[in-house]
């Protein structure tokens, strides 16, 4: 009986599902639509924190703290890849003067 | 009830400035809205009670992620005003596409049974003393090899950013 009273005041986990997933969403739309590298990098960026956030609302609602701990790591590789990532978009913007992606497609084939 | 007005303010903000991330013109925008959503999400973090994590989130993206966006676009000069876009047909299917995975996502709800075990508000894993001890006991190994990532990653970046002597 208790464990329903507690259930009917804390948010619903569908909330946080609904939530994340319509974040994700906007990270998809964003990597599909832009020409612009450094837009998509953030909307990657996106997609990886709306990953994390609906972990760390498992993590809570079903008391283990593994979930916290692989949202940790999960925040440990987005900040290698971003450094990576922006060093290699300084690499291209400095041999094609321009961060458009259509510029590298003579790496299609 | 405060916690249920908190988590939809937090939401809608969320979520309005990540499409403001899409739709702003210049990217020094982007990087800006994309920051209010990174503060947006540690306020969910501490509304979960993962107080370790909204410190750490705040840390990393607010501080050293945002500011290499910044950097890049600031040092590169790449501020331009709608540079490039794609066609209107390539737009709407993108937003298509993305709908269509929103759709997908959301249809998992429908046979969604978990048992809630605990309360967020009063579960105690997410504070810096707890999730210390799992982090150093069971997952001490990740932990230093993520040190080792950190370094290759540093080297990486200084050789890549690096100007070419011949």
């Amino acid at each position: 009986m208790e464990n329903t009273i507690a259930q009917i005041q804390v948010i619903p986990l569908q909330y946080y599902i609904l939530f994340c997933s319509a974040l994700f969403s906007i990270g998809v739309i964003g990597v599909l639509a832009k020409r612009n590298a450094l837009v998509i990098f953030m909307s990657v960026e996106l997609m990886l924190n709306s990953a994390n956030l609906l972990l760390t609302a498992f993590s809570a609602y079903r008391n283990d703290p593994a979930g916290q701990i692989f949202v940790f790591f999960i925040m440990v590789v987005a900040a290698a890849e971003v450094a990576i990532g922006l060093a290699l978009l300084v690499v291209v913007y400095r041999s094609t003067k321009t961060i458009d992606i259509n510029a590298l497609n003579r790496l299609k084939w | 009830m405060l916690t249920q007005y908190l988590f939809f303010f937090l939401s809608a903000v969320a979520l309005i400035s990540a499409v403001m991330v899409l739709l702003s013109k210049k990217p020094i925008h982007s990087v800006l809205y994309l920051t209010l959503t990174f503060f947006t999400l540690a306020g969910h973090y501490i509304l979960l009670n993962a107080q370790f994590l909204a410190v750490v989130h705040i840390i990393v993206y607010a501080g050293a992620i945002m500011v290499l966006f910044l950097f890049t676009v600031m040092l590169l000069n790449l501020n331009i005003e709608g540079e490039f876009q794609k066609s209107t047909l390539m737009k709407f299917v993108a937003a298509l596409a993305g709908g269509m995975i929103f759709l997908v996502l959301i249809g998992t709800l429908k046979s969604f049974d978990v048992s809630i075990v605990s309360n967020p508000e009063m579960t105690q894993i997410g504070l810096v003393k707890n999730l210390g001890k799992t982090l150093y006991s069971e997952y001490l190994m990740p932990f230093e090899l993520s040190s080792i990532l950190f370094l290759s990653a540093m080297v990486g970046a200084v050789m890549l950013g690096k100007k070419d002597k011949n």
